[in-house]
């Protein structure tokens, strides 16, 4: 058995602190209009301006604003004048995050802003995952997320790792879990099995509380670095470890069943040195959420998605951050010692990150 | 945060597209595969422990070496995973109701993605037997197949 | 860079072993694989009372609560400062050349636009910045920065609620801006007229 050296990060990294917004649909609201008070309550509620930052990340889709380059104009929200370190990733901004705390190892900036969003109501953001597939065999056959999904929860179902009633028991649990999130969009004391069980089948075998709710939102995170983080937070969230992996692209190459990387992630990020309070998942199908539950080896203590999860609103490009800045509130708030987060990309849970978190 | 109301009676609105007319090139091994579409045959490439990969890849998954040995696998096979997919989604090659499914070709080792031709999702299973129906028209595209079909509803005319 | 070299077989099919029933057919070397996706646009509040004012022929911008900068078209936001502007100010239609653009080329999709044309950066007055704008109505040399310039309106029948309202934007045969005041120098030179006032004990003439 290969022994795992988990390295200690150069310098201590915190969340200090968050904000969330998530709805069914933005209308009349541009990314930036979104993202304005969010920044500012984030920047806010540590006192810090755009001028105390050291450096802005964000994670976005131009393929839900139908517009290239579209994150350059969300700027204008972050108020980047005069000019800042900045940088954008193409994907959640959970992985934002990662080279924001990538950039404060390196130790020329102390404090960082991480910021993700996403507005995927005006087009069909089913579709628009088909495109990150395999350009040449598989994506001009349109096959639509819910339906890649979809052959994976049937894998999953055949293997016998896990009934239909189990995955309704997660459905129910993160309906449970999400009343009383004011981001949440399916949250819901009354959610239970049967009634899960008696939905009609809208991607076989999915059902529609086996989908998680789309979201239109953002959410923001700030970083700071050691003594900078304890000047601004009476309990920072340190992140103790992160790490993120990848599978195979193809879909036929690896068994869907399973998410090697996560486990992987959740190795090298620490996960399992010490007990873990809550964990929040970012799993957008009740079927992804078992895998990543099985992955990461969870004991029964361990309060799974508190917030409800991704199933409870599912804001593309945000999902991922949003765990984070979940799991970082309720360590922050002292009702949890050790949480991790998780956040995943690509077709199935190809991509997948985690974060370890504790308060001091 | 409160999202502004309609402003006005009715709300301005505009249809946006994003199109990209792409024209890929394939290289040597996926323009293989396209290839055999066109010529009405299925193709996978051997990894160095000979088990065979449908569609074929360059570089192993997991050795990351370069794979050069094509090779021809069946038009049959058999279904490992399957949905339905109704209303068939704009811009698929199907314009009713289908079955996606991944099968995996007699003399592959993984499953290729497409689509199969029923009714009815009753009429899927895992383990069905299937076998590819051709275009008449094929250039080297993934649609060149138009799906699968199980075996005992294959007919002269997809033939 | 590194001197590793990439495998032959790889990088120009040299190697690539074929089963005999591909092996003698011309090989597809490319593929056609289109993209279309398709969205509902809906403006933001404040782009849908820019568009519908255009409908009347009044051209409206967002003035900045920081420091009073007029921005337009007006998105809701000061970018500089990462704040919500509400507040719509109406705009002349007349205004000055801050920069330009003479285009020999055409645009695909755009046989309205016959070649050479000059697309401008507009500085409406009262706006402190510009946005673009066709201008026509003078020989394409005789375009220069600061030249005075207002709207061209589409007829009244024909107005919609669109920028498109506006055809281009003619010569007003005014004298010209001054290039130290002109484009995107006009806020700077706006700031520094106000700070010499606060110097003077605010009695410089108007």
């Amino acid at each position: 058995m290969t022994t795992l050296t988990v390295v200690t990060a150069v310098r201590e990294v915190a969340v200090v602190s968050s904000a969330v917004h998530q709805v069914e649909a933005l209308t009349f609201t541009t990314d930036v209009q979104l993202m304005v008070p969010l920044i500012n309550e984030a920047r806010g509620a540590v006192g810090l301006t755009q001028a105390d930052i050291g450096f802005t990340c964000s994670g976005s889709s131009d393929f839900l604003a139908g517009q290239g380059f579209s994150f350059v104009q969300t700027l204008d929200a972050v108020g980047a004048f005069p000019p800042i370190s900045e940088s954008h990733v193409e994907m959640d901004g959970a992985f934002a995050l990662y080279e924001a705390w990538v950039k404060l190892q390196v130790g020329e900036v102390d404090t960082a802003l991480v910021y993700s969003y996403g507005k995927s109501s005006p087009g069909s953001r089913r579709d628009v995952l088909a495109v990150q597939l395999d350009p040449y065999t598989v994506a001009p056959l349109w096959p639509d997320a819910h339906a890649v999904a979809a052959l994976q929860t049937r894998l999953l179902l055949e293997s016998g790792a896990v009934s239909s009633e189990g995955l309704a028991e997660i459905a129910v649990r993160s309906q449970h879990h999400a009343v009383g999130n004011p981001n949440a969009l399916r949250a819901s004391a009354e959610a239970t099995v049967a009634g899960v069980m008696a939905e009609p089948v809208v991607a076989d075998p999915l059902r529609p509380s086996d989908i998680a709710a789309e979201a239109d939102g953002g959410c923001v995170v700030v970083l700071a670095a050691g003594d900078r983080a304890r000047s601004l937070s009476d309990r920072p969230a340190w992140i103790r470890g992160i790490d993120h992996r990848i599978d195979a692209h193809a879909l036929g190459v690896r068994d869907l069943t399973r998410a090697p990387s996560a486990a992987l992630a959740a190795a090298r990020a620490g996960a399992g040195d010490d007990r873990l309070d809550i964990v929040e998942l970012h799993g957008p199908t009740t079927s992804q959420e078992h895998i990543l539950a099985s992955e990461l080896g969870l004991d029964a203590d361990t309060l799974m998605n508190p917030s409800g999860g991704a199933l409870a609103a599912d804001t593309l490009m945000a999902a991922g951050l949003v765990r984070i800045a979940e799991a970082a509130r309720r360590i922050s708030s002292g009702d949890a010692d050790r949480a991790l987060a998780h956040a995943t990309s690509g077709p199935c849970l190809q991509q997948n990150l985690v974060c370890v978190m504790e308060g001091e | 945060m409160t999202e502004p109301d309609a402003p006005g009676p009715s709300a301005l609105r505009a249809d946006l597209v994003i199109e990209y007319p792409f024209i890929r090139t394939t290289g040597p091994v996926v323009g293989a595969f396209l290839t055999g579409l066109r010529e009405a045959v299925l193709l996978g490439i051997r990894r160095s422990d000979g088990t065979v990969m449908v569609p074929p890849v360059e570089y192993d998954p997991v050795t990351s070496e370069p794979l050069t040995e094509v090779v021809e696998v069946a038009s049959t096979g058999t279904i490992v995973s399957w949905t339905w997919v109704d209303p068939p989604r704009p811009g698929s090659p199907w314009e009713v109701p289908h079955g996606l499914a991944l099968v995996l070709l007699d003399g592959a080792d993984t499953p290729m993605l497409h689509g199969v031709m029923v009714d009815s999702p009753d009429g899927l299973a895992t383990g069905l037997r299937v076998e590819a129906v051709w275009k008449d028209d094929r250039v080297g595209h993934i649609t060149d197949l138009a799906g699968f079909v199980p075996v005992d509803q294959v007919t002269a005319a997809h033939r | 860079m590194t001197d590793t070299p990439i495998p032959a077989e790889a990088s120009d099919g040299v190697g690539v072993v074929l089963p005999p029933s591909i092996r003698d057919v011309e090989p597809v070397r490319s593929v056609r694989t289109p993209i279309r996706l398709e969205y509902d646009f809906i403006p933001s509040a404040a782009a849908q009372q820019y568009l519908r004012a255009y409908g009347e022929k009044r051209i409206l911008g967002n003035r900045s609560p920081v420091d009073g900068a007029v921005f337009v078209p007006p998105r809701g936001v000061d970018p500089r400062h990462g704040v919500v502007a509400d507040e719509m100010v109406d705009l002349a239609d007349i205004g000055h050349v801050g920069s330009f653009c003479v285009t020999h080329l055409p645009i695909p999709g755009r046989r309205d636009l016959p070649v050479p044309y000059v697309s401008a950066w507009i500085h409406l007055d009262g706006a402190d910045i510009g946005f673009l704008g066709l201008v026509a109505g003078c020989a394409n040399e005789d375009v220069r920065i600061g030249m005075r310039v207002r709207a061209v309106w589409k007829p009244d029948g024909e107005l919609g609620d669109t920028a498109e309202n506006v055809l281009h934007w003619e010569p007003t045969g005014e004298p010209d801006v001054p290039i130290a005041e002109a484009g995107n120098r006009a806020w700077g030179a706006k700031q520094a007229a106000a700070a010499d006032d606060d110097a003077d004990g605010g009695d410089s003439g108007a």
